[in-house]
């Protein structure tokens, strides 16, 4: 009874903070250009397959995943330089579009170019067993996810609290006039918010794939869709109200999962929704609302 | 120092500036007066690179029309901007800190802050705290040193006593001519046309984004067109 409790804690706390992750990569780039990317989950898919063609030539996982995260900014800057900049004066409707454009694309190269089917990502033997801490056994793949997670939360904080680019990214979501006034080039800001999302993206994507144990070019439309969720909850464009917001779902769905009589089980996604509904109106700019969430 | 000519600012089909020209003499205080929406801020938006313009616009005999915000401020002016905009979440010390971050690393960084500190007491004492949280006056110094942390040869100025107190007005004017007497030249818009023209040495009048009136602070002061129109009491 203690362990399973412990067991979901640790699931649910694992799985809000891949949703936190996703989250905080969508909120750092909304508070700056007001784009909802949709192309977010295609950053994931890029990070899953270079894990799967790292893995396949026996890459050591460490550098397997360093790369799977490089390639996910490289990507998400390449997006930003071919499809958003282009679109930059145009309207956040536009830029939305734009957004679907490049997922379309992405997903049909992924496609065509490897396979529609799922490949596995077979993970190291000492990933896929438990922990034994004194009475109670725990998943190596959540205590690690956790940790992954608390420390790409820490270097995030201390990149936007003590770095210029990073001060400037939250100067840039409240006065983006201004900040180029004091000298700092908007496309540079920009190109780092990019490639900032597009590293979260990565690291959520190992931690997915650790979970699941394989790729495919859908994989990144699931968890984002539940990150757009998140975010909502914690506020757009607001970035501790995506940390917020993620683990509140992940947790709520995890418990609902867990704890659901059998009967109900089937419409879990449904109750999950309706706990957001509630949240909402609760609080309907959500959890920690973005302190200057306009910008056009 | 600056030059300005032929100066046209457009938004959308409403024309804010047309065909504006004057200058700005180096180490001076030049002031541009006017009714609300009669081109001031559209004139500055569009000297600091903000506002798209038409026209010649020269810093020391250089060109710098069409040049980005970025640009314009490594050449050498700063833009302290109307209603202040400090960055509300950010300390005092980080907006200090990126005022001046591409201007100056390390040491030379941190005596800017230094000799802003020393300008501002006050913001000495708010150094940690967020922005957004001082008084109105407070953060117009804010703004006017984070602009100075660029160390710019041209300061342009947009509204500085706009809805302060009288006793922090007077703090804010008496810095300006400080600011001169340091040997920065000052480009000013002010509402507060009696105060301005007290410190300015040359002052211009727009009108619906043309020129009607130039002079010095004096004349312009004891010219009846300013008497009827701004300083009626």
């Amino acid at each position: 009874m203690m362990e399973f409790l412990l067991q979901q804690v640790l699931n649910a706390v694992s799985l809000g903070g891949i949703y936190a992750l996703l989250a905080l990569g969508l909120a750092v780039v909304f508070s700056i250009v007001a784009l909802i990317n949709f192309a977010h989950g295609e950053l994931m898919t890029v990070a899953g397959y270079v894990l799967f063609v790292c893995i396949l030539y026996a890459v050591p996982l460490p550098i397997a995943v360093v790369a799977a995260v490089v390639a996910a900014a490289a990507a998400a800057a390449a997006t930003e330089r071919l499809a958003f900049r282009p679109m930059r004066r145009a309207d956040p409707t536009s830029l939305m579009l734009t957004s679907f454009a490049v997922s379309a694309i992405l997903k049909v190269l992924f496609q065509n170019g490897i396979s529609a089917r799922p490949k596995p990502v077979p993970l190291p033997p000492e990933l896929s067993g438990t922990l034994t801490l004194g009475p109670v056994r725990l998943g190596t793949v959540p205590l690690a996810s956790i940790l992954v997670t608390c420390l790409s939360l820490a270097a995030l904080t201390f990149f936007l609290k003590r770095t210029v680019m990073g001060k400037a990214m939250r100067a840039a979501a409240e006065d983006f006039q201004v900040l180029r006034l004091m000298g700092i080039r908007a496309n540079r800001v920009i190109a780092t918010a990019f490639a900032l999302s597009g590293m979260l993206a990565g690291i959520s994507a190992a931690l997915w794939v650790a979970q699941r144990g394989s790729v495919d070019p859908l994989m990144g439309f699931v968890p984002v869709l539940k990150a757009f969720v998140a975010s909502v909850i914690g506020g757009l464009g607001s970035l501790s109200g995506a940390v917020a917001g993620g683990f509140a779902l992940g947790i709520a769905e995890v418990l609902f999962q867990a704890y659901l009589p059998d009967a109900a089980l089937p419409f879990r996604d449904a109750f999950v929704l309706g706990f957001v509904i509630l949240i909402l109106l609760w609080r309907p700019d959500g959890l920690i609302p973005a302190k200057t969430g306009r910008r056009s | 120092m600056l030059e300005v000519e032929g100066l046209s600012v457009h938004y959308g089909a409403v024309e804010a500036v047309a065909n504006l020209g004057f200058s700005v003499r180096k180490g001076s205080i030049t002031v541009l007066l006017g009714a609300n929406g009669a081109g001031k801020s559209s004139t500055l938006n569009a000297i600091s690179g903000l506002a798209p313009s038409r026209g010649r616009i020269a810093l020391g005999g250089d060109a710098i029309s069409g040049q980005p915000p970025e640009e314009i401020v490594r050449r050498g002016i700063a833009l302290c901007p109307e209603g202040r905009r400090v960055f509300p979440s950010l300390s005092v010390a980080e907006n200090l800190h990126l005022g001046g971050a591409v201007h100056a690393k390390g040491a030379e960084l941190e005596r800017r802050i230094e000799a802003e500190l020393d300008r501002f007491p006050i913001l000495r004492e708010r150094f940690h705290q967020k922005a957004g949280l001082l008084s109105g006056g407070e953060q117009q110094m804010l703004a006017v040193a984070r602009a100075l942390m660029s160390a710019p040869r041209l300061l342009l100025l947009d509204e500085p006593s706009l809805g302060l107190a009288p006793k922090v007005v007077d703090q804010i004017f008496d810095l300006i001519s400080g600011l001169r007497s340091q040997g920065i030249t000052i480009l000013l818009v002010e509402q507060n046309a009696e105060r301005a023209l007290e410190i300015a040495d040359h002052g211009y009048v727009l009108q619906s984004g043309t020129m009607v009136l130039s002079g010095s602070g004096r004349e312009l002061a004891e010219s009846p067109l300013i008497r009827d129109a701004y300083l009626a009491g």
